[in-house]
């Protein structure tokens, strides 16, 4: 295979210099942040060049999309308590963290969402009418993960990071082709996200190993919304969670998953520090899942409307809101266009989601195999042909 | 023509896959440079290197895994689970992402990733080193399950395997990799069709099916009722799933009897569907119920009692006795 063998696993784990990136964040907690509650920029060591880096434009986007995002949530709420979704998973307090890092994410990079990732799935352009699909018995995915680089929901709690680890190890080799045929197209890094109740999974875990062990580009991007439906963070980890990665041997940083402008840095950070071939980084974006688990869980059981208050006071919008009208970058007309074009998406939802047809069983035999299989086709068969008597019978008067 | 064991056989045929399918790769506990535990994949590192013959860490859910995202981004990875017992970390990402990939896609995704598993008993191991797992995977629609008895058929169904759009379970009959026999390179023959059972003995007054390590004790079997002047068929399943009735099913209809063994236990195994299958299709066919020779319901025994356990000659004689005495 020639002089250029990817990385073999490190015995001692040892080896990776830690980025610049650790230097940033607060002293005591680690947290880097860029625009705080009050909607004023602070500053970064490391991250402030990348928020520099942003035009008003993508800055009012950043706004339109967390707003068109809100009012999407909003909306399926609305339906799954009208009896038109079996279920919804709120984002609800989780727009910056899912805004800011799908917006860092380039179309050739891979994302693996879990099933709350509503938001990332707007930056990656899935029509969201599509996610309904799962909630409505339509569909177990429901649009094409090759369209847009964004891979189905997973509802097996990090079950999916495995495979986000082993995408990565598939760019790698990619990437090695291409490059020894003189290719210049751009490098690609994955983007897994899992939250605080997932990490506590074993797959995470091997995930880390494995993504490590073979500097895979893969940033994982864990949203610590605090619940695991009823379980605070505090059953899952004694540590803050951005500490594991030091134990796995590559960068972790943590960030305020309420402010986009630091979600988005540090995301680009993290997917350049991987498309560059220097392994692997975990994000822990601290952020709050204001609403319920599902909709058919109840916060009131387990946690205080204070803690739910102080964290509405941490509002990703708001924020944002304040620092855009402070410095002259958006006025009335941008927030009114921003809410109507986020009603306008809602009814298009709607519409949209009430007239998905429910699919045919013929379609499911279809799918259980890529190829002919005999059993299938004889069920199928059967199937068929025990229908088929019921339309006779009716025919027949019966 | 050549005549090698059937370890031997599977290692040329993954490297003839390596050879001829640039997107195929291995992956596995110990299977470079040691070439695995039991060195099936001997020497495969040293010709292919490390990007192709892949070290993983000692964890089976995170190898199942990663060869599930290497087949989304268009590989075909080929894992090597070290033995039977030690499958079960990776059951999960085997039954909930493995399996059902294609179908919660709607068919926009496939996950062509082989397993490869030694399985079963009787070579004096310790407990997780001797069992036979395959019907708890048959049981999970979306995954296909072969299991070669000879070194013609494993060099040819690893490759088939390969080339399969679906996942496959390769279960590889561990006491029988030191068998050796004719391994034809050039042409698979009847081995075209890794999922369709082959007869392997043509017998008129009872059949008998097998899978993998018992497909020659069924033929020892088979032997020693000759000599009582019964003519026993034998075929070996090859495939667990799917299973191919129609071969069993024409087969029971000239005989008349079927024993079907296999290592792992018998309640809610393979005989058991194979049993139920064929009563549907071929009722006043049958002289006699259909008997299964497996594995008690327990763990699988240690050792030393292992020979009480395993389904043996006598055993499939004693069965034989019954079905043609009903």
């Amino acid at each position: 295979m020639g002089s250029t063998q990817l990385p073999t696993p490190r015995i001692n784990g040892t080896g990776q210099q830690f980025p610049e990136g650790t230097e940033s964040g607060d002293p005591a907690t680690g947290m880097v942040q860029l625009l705080g509650p009050d909607g004023t920029l602070g500053t970064d060591p490391v991250f402030s060049d990348y928020a520099k880096r942003l035009e008003p434009e993508q800055l009012r986007g950043f706004y339109a999309d967390m707003a068109k995002i809100r009012r999407f949530d909003q909306e399926a709420t609305a339906l799954q308590r009208q009896g038109e979704l079996a279920l919804w998973v709120p984002l609800t307090g989780q727009e910056a963290a899912q805004i800011g890092s799908g917006r860092a994410s380039q179309p050739q990079d891979y994302i693996f969402p879990t099933y709350r990732e509503h938001g990332v799935a707007l930056t990656r352009n899935v029509d969201l009418s599509e996610l309904l699909k799962l909630f409505r018995g339509i569909s177990n995915g429901g649009w094409d993960p090759t369209e847009n680089n964004f891979h189905l929901y997973t509802l097996v709690l990090a079950a999916q990071m495995p495979h986000s680890v082993g995408y990565a190890m598939g760019i790698q080799r990619d990437q090695k082709l291409a490059e020894a045929a003189g290719s210049n197209d751009p490098k690609a890094a994955v983007l897994a996200y899992f939250g605080d109740g997932a990490s506590s999974e074993g797959d995470v875990h091997e995930s880390m190993v494995f993504a490590a062990s073979y500097d895979a580009p893969v940033v994982f991007f864990c949203q610590n919304n605090h619940w695991a439906i009823s379980v605070p963070t505090e059953v899952q980890t004694k540590i803050p969670l951005f500490n594991r990665a030091k134990g796995y041997g590559f960068p972790g940083i943590r960030v305020d998953g309420n402010d986009v402008i630091a979600v988005h840095a540090v995301t680009e950070w993290a997917l350049e520090h991987a498309r560059e071939g220097r392994g692997p980084v975990l994000i822990e974006a601290h952020t709050y899942r204001v609403g319920a688990h599902t909709t058919a869980d109840d916060p009131t059981k387990y946690r205080q409307s204070a803690e739910e208050a102080e964290w509405r006071s941490k509002d990703p919008l708001d924020r944002l809101e304040k620092y855009l009208r402070a410095e002259g970058l958006a006025d009335d007309a941008f927030f009114d266009q921003v809410k109507q074009d986020g009603n306008e998406l809602a009814a298009y939802v709607r519409s949209t989601a009430l007239a998905l047809q429910a699919p045919d069983i013929h379609d499911a035999f279809a799918g259980v195999y890529a190829e002919p299989h005999p059993l299938v086709a004889e069920e199928q068969a059967w199937f068929t042909q025990y229908e088929a008597g019921f339309e006779s019978e009716e025919e027949a008067g019966h | 023509m050549a005549t090698m064991t059937v370890a031997k056989a599977i290692n040329e045929g993954l490297r003839a896959t390596l050879n001829h399918n640039a997107k195929s790769l291995l992956m596995g506990e110990d299977i470079g440079a040691l070439g695995g535990v039991y060195r099936v994949t001997d020497g495969l590192l040293k010709d292919f290197g490390p990007d192709r013959v892949v070290d993983s860490p000692l964890a089976e859910s995170g190898i199942v895994g990663t060869a599930i995202g290497l087949a989304l981004r268009g590989y075909r990875p080929i894992c090597e689970i070290q033995f039977d017992g030690f499958v079960f970390p990776a059951f999960n990402q085997i039954t909930t992402q493995l399996a059902k990939m294609h179908f919660r896609s709607s068919g926009k995704l496939t996950v062509p990733v082989v397993i490869r598993i030694p399985y079963g008993g009787g070579i004096g191991s310790i407990e997780h080193h001797s069992e036979s797992p395959e019907a708890l995977f048959a049981h999970t629609a979306g995954l296909r399950i072969i299991t070669p008895s000879n070194a013609h058929d494993a060099y040819w169904m690893i490759q088939q395997a390969v080339e399969c759009t679906d996942p496959v379970i390769f279960f590889e009959p561990k006491r029988r990799y030191w068998l050796k026999g004719e391994v034809d390179t050039e042409n698979p023959g009847p081995a075209s069709d890794p999922f369709k059972a082959h007869v392997l003995r043509e017998g008129s007054d009872a059949t008998i099916v097998a899978y993998g390590p018992l497909v020659p004790v069924a033929l020892a079997a088979a032997t020693a009722a000759a000599e009582d002047g019964h003519s026993i068929e034998v075929i070996d399943l090859r495939s667990i799933s799917p299973i191919d009735f129609d071969t069993v099913e024409a087969s029971v209809r000239k005989t008349g009897r079927l024993i079907v063994a296999h290592e792992a236990p018998t309640f809610g195994g393979i005989g058991g569907e194979i049993a139920s299958r064929i009563s549907e299709r071929a009722f006043l066919h049958l002289e006699a119920p259909v008997i299964r020779v497996g594995g008690f319901h327990m763990p699988y025994p240690v050792a030393k009692v292992e020979e009480d356990y395993l389904p043996d000659i006598d055993k499939i004689l004693e069965a034989l006795d019954r079905s043609l005495a009903y």
